[in-house]
């Protein structure tokens, strides 16, 4: 490798990774955790088999699952200013992120609190519990338990679909490589540098989600 | 006056399957009722339908003295009567997320609101009378069996239920098991504990009930103090099953 390239790599590199720690990671965490909380909802309002609202989730779910992410951000970025709705780039990206990720999270957790065997609300119901204690206090925490290792794949997935969020002008990894590639014009390094530090990120997380396993434990289970 | 009454009790499913086909029961307080019976024949329905974990289509039911209609109970009659009953079910049903003793003080910290210490003195204690004090920190996937039916059994216990129902307690365990559930329910029926148990165990019904229904094509088709029960059996379908039951188990 040329003194030039090697450089330009190791100048480049805290500059893409900066906004890898302003704008990718927050907007993967940001956007996760109200996700997660949509989907929750979303999945807990079917399970509830509530008439109307699971409707309305079903048509949430197959309008976003049906729709390219990147359309998406265009409709909430570019799109609806023109009905006079404006929104930063960022957290645009943030609602978009967080819409999506619900749609898909959310049929994670419905099926996951589908496969919580049915005598456990039985016996709730028998020992005095109302639905929502029910839920919450065994359903869901075995439910959650079930859905982690699937969840934490769409999380990883998720930190990489951000270099999406380049298209809307938020200035995150990758949009910061393109522009230092704009200078010096060195994409397969470039990009290949960048490809590394998603890889990076992803490997955080691939370790996290072991260590977040063995802390849930598995209730006994061998 | 019974403390238990069911009257007229109906369920249908799906439209069609007619399950019960307007089932009296009466029980007092303290008697050991065991429910007999081919399978299919509605007996867990029966069970299932006198604590709301079905809706029966009509009949009555009287509790302490109050009277409700079956196909007409709201929410807050069905909790209210809940809270004076206990269940125990086929397949332990133990949450899977809480330990032994958790399970025990589930209901009464959460839904009595009782205070954590209490509860779990309460725990202790219930757990201890089925002999699964050594294994409170345990989860049910730790425990065999006959032992989650037993950390069932102490869930029932510590809620302080008039009545317990067993439905078929001892159907899903192994031979060698049966037994110690058994144990603690022959215990509790010494102690003067109202139960209503289905099961297929005709030693239990025998000797440790006071009295035996034999439940068929959703109607009773004969009951009667267990002793004469045995001894006497009046009906001839009644005698066929003892009969092809006893055989089966010799």
């Amino acid at each position: 490798m040329n003194e030039r390239l090697l450089n330009i790599l190791i100048q480049s590199f805290p500059k893409i990774l900066l906004p890898g720690l302003m704008y990718t990671i927050p907007l993967t965490i940001l956007a996760f955790a109200i996700g997660l909380v949509i989907a929750i909802l979303t999945a807990l309002v079917q399970f509830a088999n509530i008439k109307v609202l699971k409707q309305i989730a079903r048509l949430y779910i197959w309008v976003i699952r049906g729709t390219p992410l990147l359309v998406q951000l265009f409709v909430v970025y570019y799109g609806l200013p023109k009905v006079g709705i404006l929104i930063e780039a960022f957290p645009a990206a943030v609602m978009v992120f967080a819409i999506n990720e619900g749609a898909y999270a959310a049929e994670t957790m419905r099926a996951a609190l589908e496969a919580v065997p049915a005598g456990q609300m039985e016996a709730g119901y028998c020992v005095g519990m109302s639905w929502w204690q029910i839920v919450r206090r065994i359903e869901l925490p075995q439910a959650l338990r079930t859905a982690f290792p699937t969840l934490f794949n769409e999380l990883i997935s998720m930190v990489k679909d951000t270099s999406l969020a380049a298209n809307i002008t938020v200035t995150e990894m990758f949009m910061t490589t393109q522009r230092i590639n704009a200078v010096y014009y060195e994409p397969l390094a470039l990009y290949l540098e960048v490809a590394v530090i998603y890889l990076l990120f992803s490997t955080v997380l691939t370790k996290l989600q072991s260590i977040g396993e063995k802390r849930l434990g598995s209730y006994g289970k061998r | 006056m019974s403390m238990l009454e069911v009257k007229g009790i109906k369920k249908t499913f799906d439209g069609k399957t007619q399950v019960l086909n307007g089932i009296d029961v009466s029980v007092n307080k303290g008697e050991v009722i065991a429910i007999l019976g081919p399978s299919g024949g509605g007996k867990t329905t029966l069970l299932r339908c006198m604590n709301f974990l079905e809706r029966a289509d009509s009949g009555s039911l009287t509790f302490d003295g109050k009277t409700y209609d079956l196909s007409r109970i709201t929410k807050k009659e069905i909790a209210e009567i809940r809270c004076k009953t206990a269940f125990v079910f086929q397949n332990y049903n133990l949450f899977l997320n809480k330990t032994a003793l958790q399970n025990v003080t589930e209901g009464l910290i959460v839904a009595r609101k009782m205070e954590k210490n209490k509860a779990e003195e309460i725990g202790r204690a219930a757990l201890q009378k089925v002999g699964m004090l050594e294994r409170v920190d345990f989860y049910p996937n730790q425990l065999s069996g006959g032992q989650q039916q037993r950390v069932a059994i102490a869930r029932a216990l510590a809620t302080d239920p008039e009545i317990i129902y067993f439905d078929e307690p001892t159907s899903a365990l192994d031979p060698e098991l049966t037994g110690e559930v058994l144990g603690v329910m022959r215990k509790l029926a010494e102690e003067g504990m109202t139960m209503l148990v289905v099961t297929h165990e005709l030693g239990f019904a025998r000797n440790i009930s006071t009295r035996t229904m034999f439940i068929e094509g959703g109607v009773v088709v004969e009951e009667g103090p267990s002793r004469e029960f045995f001894a006497n059996p009046e009906q001839e379908r009644t005698k066929a099953f003892l009969r092809a039951i006893s055989s089966k188990e010799d």
